[in-house]
């Protein structure tokens, strides 16, 4: 064990929260109290009830502040750490000069029923996300940004006409996990179309993913919130480019690679 | 609240000379092509309702039937009234969705009526069912506008609060909620998706996907529930959903037959955000606002979209931009100025330096451009960071900027956006949030006037000045074009490109809609 250490409020180790949640009952002293409880019973003990407000006839809201009886070790956590180093844009651009002797071909698109561009208009577009230029603007890039609603199919098959290095797909609709079906899906449909191993590398992202879904979903690497141009970018060379042996001119089959 | 900008008034005369004739050659593209929806929405103006349950891919809408079997046997390039009007004056059947069901069994031979008098006798059928139904919505604006002088109006601005849980059953809790918790319009978002079906579903729905499918059943049960509600508070609670889309023109006449209020219409949003062919949605949209103006509902165009991918201070232009040309093309379809709910949003960020002035700047702009229309004004979704508390704080100078300039329809932001969907207490919260700016500054625009050459007029100025400019570019190059370079929203999207082009025919020369001919005065 190393130090646990517990939330901090003004004093070390005072192990202070405020939490804000609602419950179904009636405002009032019974629901006051119940949510007195309800903040024990999280750990929260002693817990202040500082506000109350009925939300209609049937529900009340609460914030609470109280002080949280448990301890984490920073040991016990485990960070997924960037497996590629952070490379500036100039940086990329002379990797795939070197390594790829041609412009990296990116394809990007919202599948299914997804009409939010912000997420890959954020990497793609030159206007880019965070201060940084999206992957438009690299000289050594041709990216192909198909829009919203791009069928599956559609995908697969532009993908096989551009000759798509990378294709990167976003989705910020994530009702009933439509993000997750619809990620699945896309993997099934170029493993399918690219059998002899060529599939290009397949990169999602979106708000609600984890980056460790990529195995699990069939995808090369997942991308979640505040994903910059400069993290996708320094990863696609990372992956379809590494620094030692020479490289060949078309993209790495996908088995290589995983 | 006009006349704190001192706009020069040709300056804003030029840029609304330059939007009529940018939309002009739109407008007779419009005049001389009709699409299938445009044929279904006659149709169900005709009182064609129901479905073909019996297919295997789920139940396809009579209209759909009917107008597939026109096309397949005479082409719709004269429209689907008179071949279908000339059966029913033959006897085939005595009703649409009798016909329809007859050429699923494939027994219906459909004609063109050549001889004078059988064609005055099919115009005669299709005049008294297409008749019936603009009466039904007469009669259903009418009701509206008894009411309102029943209940009463809320003051501006109106609170526009959303439901969207996918369920009919459930929204109708929730929107009752949201009414009595002060909502002065409620809008049920639609299912994922449903702007690309090209059908209309049938009956009451509970399986939307973050949204709730735009159905005449469905819309009938809400509206049910909010004049029920309605009644229960004393105050008209309007009901708005959206008619962009495929369905554009069979959506409106669902809206004008059930008693909807505001309806989501605007000229170019299916185009920039949805990949609709630019044709199809232009002719969409002028018969659809044709029927809204008929019914008295007010439209909220999509503008705050644009500052959602482009910059909210590079693209502020592109805004007045297309508002001018939805103006326009409202004007042409026969809508007045108090139905036309132009959109904009607070959507800067705030780490650019003076971004609220610039909104002010902005919003000021659009209010004394547009001095007679219900501006609906969006809050914040972009840079809402997951810091709640940062968040609430960003909505409360939404609220104050909508007070101040004088908006008259306000969505409500949640400081949750773009994080969770809203709980219960983040809509209380957000009204607390709405009340206390009313309550504290609600008429501190009384008192306020931006310096004649200060930092918002300037600003104000420099922004009209280059709308003036994107229109004179716009009208020499073509609308379609600079639709198809991506002017708008940064999307490209060509005049041939898109989807449900294929929907979209030529008049010919004997083309007739009796719909038309009721709506244009003819």
């Amino acid at each position: 064990m190393g130090n646990p250490i517990t939330a901090y409020g003004d004093t070390t180790g005072d192990g202070m929260v405020q939490v804000s949640f609602t419950l179904p009952l009636a405002a009032g002293a019974r629901a006051d109290g119940a949510a007195q409880l309800f903040a024990n019973r999280m750990g929260i003990e002693p817990a202040m009830v500082v506000h109350s407000k009925a939300m209609g006839p049937g529900h009340s809201f609460f914030v609470v502040y109280g002080r949280a009886r448990v301890w984490v070790d920073p040991d016990e956590v485990e960070v997924a750490e960037r497996e590629y180093p952070l490379l500036s844009a100039k940086e990329v651009d002379a990797r795939v000069r070197e390594g790829l002797g041609r412009p990296l071909v990116v394809l990007g698109a919202c599948i299914g029923t997804d009409a939010h561009t912000v997420g890959i208009d954020a990497i793609l577009s030159v206007k880019g996300f965070a201060g940084e230029k999206g992957l438009e603007s690299h000289r050594e890039m041709r990216v192909v940004n198909l829009g919203a609603q791009v069928a599956i199919d559609d995908l697969v098959r532009a993908a096989h006409d551009e000759h798509a290095d990378a294709v990167l797909v976003s989705q910020v609709v994530t009702q009933r996990d439509a993000h997750l079906t619809n990620t699945t899906a896309l993997a099934k449909a170029f493993d399918a179309a690219f059998v002899d191993g060529r599939r290009p590398l397949l990169v999602v992202g979106g708000p609600r993913f984890e980056p460790a879904q990529a195995a699990l979903l069939g995808v090369d690497r997942v991308f979640g919130r505040g994903t910059t141009p400069g993290d996708v970018a320094s990863y696609l060379v990372h992956a379809l480019l590494p620094v030692a042996p020479a490289v060949p001119a078309q993209p790495t089959p996908a088995a290589a690679r995983r | 609240m006009t006349g704190l900008l001192d706009l020069d008034p040709a300056v804003v005369a030029r840029a609304r000379a330059l939007a009529r004739s940018a939309a002009q050659p739109v407008v007779e593209l419009a005049q001389a092509h009709t699409t299938v929806s445009l044929e279904r929405a006659v149709l169900r103006l005709a009182g064609c309702e129901g479905a073909d349950a019996g297919h295997p891919a789920g139940d396809v809408p009579w209209v759909n039937r009917l107008v597939d079997v026109v096309a397949d046997q005479v082409g719709l390039g004269h429209g689907v009234a008179l071949p279908l009007g000339d059966a029913i004056a033959r006897g085939e059947a005595p009703d649409l969705p009798t016909l329809a069901a007859l050429a699923l069994e494939g027994r219906l031979k459909l004609r063109l009526p050549d001889e004078a008098a059988a064609e005055a006798e099919a115009r005669h059928v299709m005049e008294e069912l297409v008749g019936a139904g603009i009466a039904r919505i007469d009669a259903q604006r009418h009701e509206r506008d008894r009411r309102r002088t029943e209940l009463g109006d809320p003051p501006a601005p109106w609170i526009y609060l959303i439901v969207a849980t996918g369920d009919i059953r459930e929204d109708v809790v929730q929107a009752q909620a949201a009414a009595r918790e002060g909502a002065d319009v409620v809008a049920v978002i639609r299912s994922t998706g449903q702007s690309l079906l090209d059908h209309v579903p049938e009956g009451e729905t509970y399986d939307g996907y973050a949204g709730t499918y735009a159905t005449q059943a469905n819309f009938r049960l809400m509206r049910r529930a909010l004049d029920d509600v309605g009644a229960e508070l004393g105050r008209y609670v309007r009901l708005t959903n959206y008619a962009s889309g495929l369905c554009m023109p069979e959506i409106a006449v669902l809206a004008g037959l059930e008693r909807l209020d505001m309806m989501l219409n605007d000229c170019m949003y299916g185009i920039v955000f949805r990949d609709i062919n630019p044709i199809r949605t232009f002719v969409d949209q002028r018969f659809s606002r044709q029927i809204h103006a008929r019914a008295g509902i007010v439209i909220n165009t999509g503008e705050d979209n644009y500052l959602t991918t482009a910059d909210a201070v590079d693209a502020a232009h592109t805004v007045l931009v297309s508002q001018l040309l939805n103006e326009r093309f409202a004007h042409e379809a026969g809508l007045e100025d108090w139905q036309l709910g132009l959109g904009h949003a607070f959507e800067i960020s705030p780490s650019v330096p003076d971004s609220f002035r610039l909104e002010l700047a902005h919003a000021l702009l659009v209010r004394e451009v547009f001095p007679d229309a219900p501006l609906k004004y969006m809050p914040p979704t972009k840079h809402m960071t997951g810091n709640v508390f940062g968040g609430y704080l960003h909505d409360g100078f939404f609220n104050l900027a909508a007070l101040l300039t004088g908006q008259s329809i306000i969505l409500v932001g949640m400081m949750t956006e773009g994080i969770v969907t809203p709980f219960l207490s983040d809509r209380d919260l957000a009204l607390e949030n709405v009340r206390y700016v009313r309550a504290t500054a609600g008429r501190l625009g009384e008192d306020l006037r931006p310096a004649p050459d200060g930092f918002i007029a300037t600003r104000a100025r420099a922004v009209l000045d280059e709308s003036v400019q994107l229109l004179e570019r716009i009208e020499r190059d073509g609308l379609l074009r600079a639709i198809g370079e991506g002017t708008f929203g940064v999307t490209r999207r060509p005049a041939d490109g898109g989807r449900g082009l294929d929907g979209v025919v030529a008049k010919d020369e004997r083309y007739w809609n009796p719909a038309s001919d009721h709506l244009e005065g003819i």
